[in-house]
């Protein structure tokens, strides 16, 4: 796979380290009353699809930056790549 | 139709005009008392050991191609049992002397092949892991045994031992393990299920779930609704699409992994060897070709095929440990789609759903838990409480922090 990197372009996707779901970036607030069961469903569940998937990539052997890439999970398909940062503070 | 020596005598003086299909092809009745949604490997010998341990024999397979399509029909057939953990290795032990009693007791051949397994170790620090985990499989009644450099040089002189980075210092050998001739599990299992009244229905795909006040009655599927008391999901690898058609979100992530087959060579690999330094798993088939894998891909795919870093990771794993393996060429490979649980083991369990129930999460390491996922399952359907040996094997045990997590690596599936 080839992952279009917004800012250095085509890059081997082996480069990248891959860490999984973009809802990952949705970390829970410890102090929430039910705090527990949210980080058990953000840490355990995922919803797995078959089609699109939005997941989290780290660029290690290049600009060590964290990437949200939209993949057809049946075809292997890049549909869109995009700085995870931008996504920071706003949520996925 | 009992299969025989006497039995294969008398079609070989007769023309072989007496062999018949080994399993019918039912339409599906309005209702069942089981149904169980995959055909693969631990789908058939859940119907076997339903219709022929427990006593039920109104069970409907469904499966949405054909029996045997999934990972039964494209794994590296390798059965051993050399576990760590207390919620693990008794089940995959009770799993291999499965394996041992498995051809007479269905009365079909499956080429059970006990050849051995060596793991190798390459450092000090290995060797003790290795007696580690050979000192817990003792325990649990399972066989092992820690060799040095000069038994593994008996057994397997062609090794490269003086490998400057990764020197082979020794390794731990299941002489119990070995492999098996993976598709005629499942025609075996399905057979010995066909012979109970199981109705095995192909190109059947579940599309939905009959769920009324938080009880399961039964599926939606391409060839019309059909009703059951108790509704077994068992279809690893796409476990999350099946379930989520009930709502449920599972701990699970859908990964490829991707095997491969070299030419066909005369016989050189006396048993099942495992590199220690990378990953790489290798046997010889009855056929002569090397039968060999390796890691996952790494990243969520349905697409039962990977891509070539993970296929370079692979030869190069095998490179270094048998030089002369880059002699042969390659002749297929192929990817199969594995269900990666959040520790890196499996689920036989209930679900919050009344009447539905699941068994997944395998990993890649399905292929030798077959017999056992299929007795347990079925112990789980017919009385409603967890075999003995999978009591362990919870969905709900990520909230508890009973984790079976063998390797420690945590809630990363594709690290597993």
């Amino acid at each position: 796979m080839v992952i279009n990197h917004p800012l250095l372009g085509p890059r081997d996707a082996s480069e990248f380290v891959y860490l999984g779901d973009a809802s990952l970036m949705d970390r829970p607030n410890w102090l929430d009353k039910d705090a527990g069961q949210k980080f058990y469903k953000y840490q355990y569940l995922r919803d797995n699809p078959h089609l699109e998937h939005k997941e989290l990539w780290f660029h290690e052997q290049g600009d060590r930056s964290w990437l949200i890439v939209t993949r057809n999970i049946s075809t292997h398909e890049i549909l869109t790549v995009e700085l995870a940062k931008k996504f920071f503070d706003k949520g996925v | 139709m009992r299969y025989s020596l006497l039995k294969i005598i008398k079609e070989g003086l007769t023309g072989n005009k007496g062999w018949r299909p080994i399993w019918r092809n039912p339409e599906p009745k309005k209702k069942y008392d089981v149904i169980i949604i995959g055909g693969g490997g631990h789908g058939l010998s859940t119907a076997y050991y339903l219709s022929n341990v427990y006593g039920i024999n109104n069970v409907a397979v469904l499966e949405k191609g054909w029996i045997g399509s999934g990972n039964i029909g494209r794994n590296t057939t390798i059965i051993r049992s050399n576990y760590m953990l207390p919620g693990n290795e008794p089940f995959y032990e009770l799993s291999l002397k499965l394996w041992e009693g498995l051809e007479q007791d269905f009365n079909y051949n499956a080429m059970i092949s006990q050849r051995g397994i060596i793991n190798l170790f390459h450092s000090d620090g290995q060797r003790d892991a290795y007696a580690r985990r050979g000192n817990a499989m003792l325990l649990e009644g399972a066989d092992a045994e820690l060799l040095d450099e000069e038994s593994v040089r008996d057994i397997c002189p062609f090794l490269d031992f003086n490998n400057a980075r990764f020197p082979i210092k020794g390794g731990l050998m299941q002489k119990r393990g070995g492999t098996v001739r993976h598709d005629a599990v499942a025609w075996g299992y399905a057979r010995g299920a066909d012979n109970k009244g199981v109705d095995i229905i192909q190109n059947c795909e579940v599309t939905g779930f009959k769920i009324v006040n938080g009880v399961c009655r039964g599926v939606e599927t391409n060839l019309g609704p059909i009703s059951a008391n108790k509704i077994a999901s068992c279809a690893a690898g796409s476990s999350s699409r099946v379930m989520s058609l009930a709502g449920i979100k599972l701990p699970i992530e859908s990964h490829v992994l991707q095997a491969f087959v070299s030419e066909g060579l005369k016989p050189i690999l006396p048993n099942v060897i495992t590199f220690g330094a990378g990953h790489f798993y290798v046997s010889q088939s009855d056929k002569g070709g090397l039968v060999f894998g390796g890691d996952i891909d790494g990243y969520n795919s349905y697409a039962q095929r990977g891509n070539l870093p993970v296929v370079e990771d692979v030869c190069e794993g095998g490179m270094a440990l048998m030089p002369f393996i880059g002699r042969a060429k390659l002749l297929r490979m192929w990817g199969g789609v594995m269900d990666m649980s959040m520790d890196g083991s499996p689920f036989i369990d209930k679900t919050h759903i009344q009447g539905l129930y699941f068994n997944g999460g395998w990993c890649y390491g399905g292929f030798k838990a077959t017999p056992a996922s299929g007795l347990c399952y079925a112990h789980l359907l017919a009385t409603d409480e967890p075999h003995e040996v999978a009591k362990e094997l919870t969905l709900d045990r990520f909230i508890h922090g009973k984790i079976i997590d063998e390797k420690g690596v945590g809630a990363q599936p594709n690290l597993h």
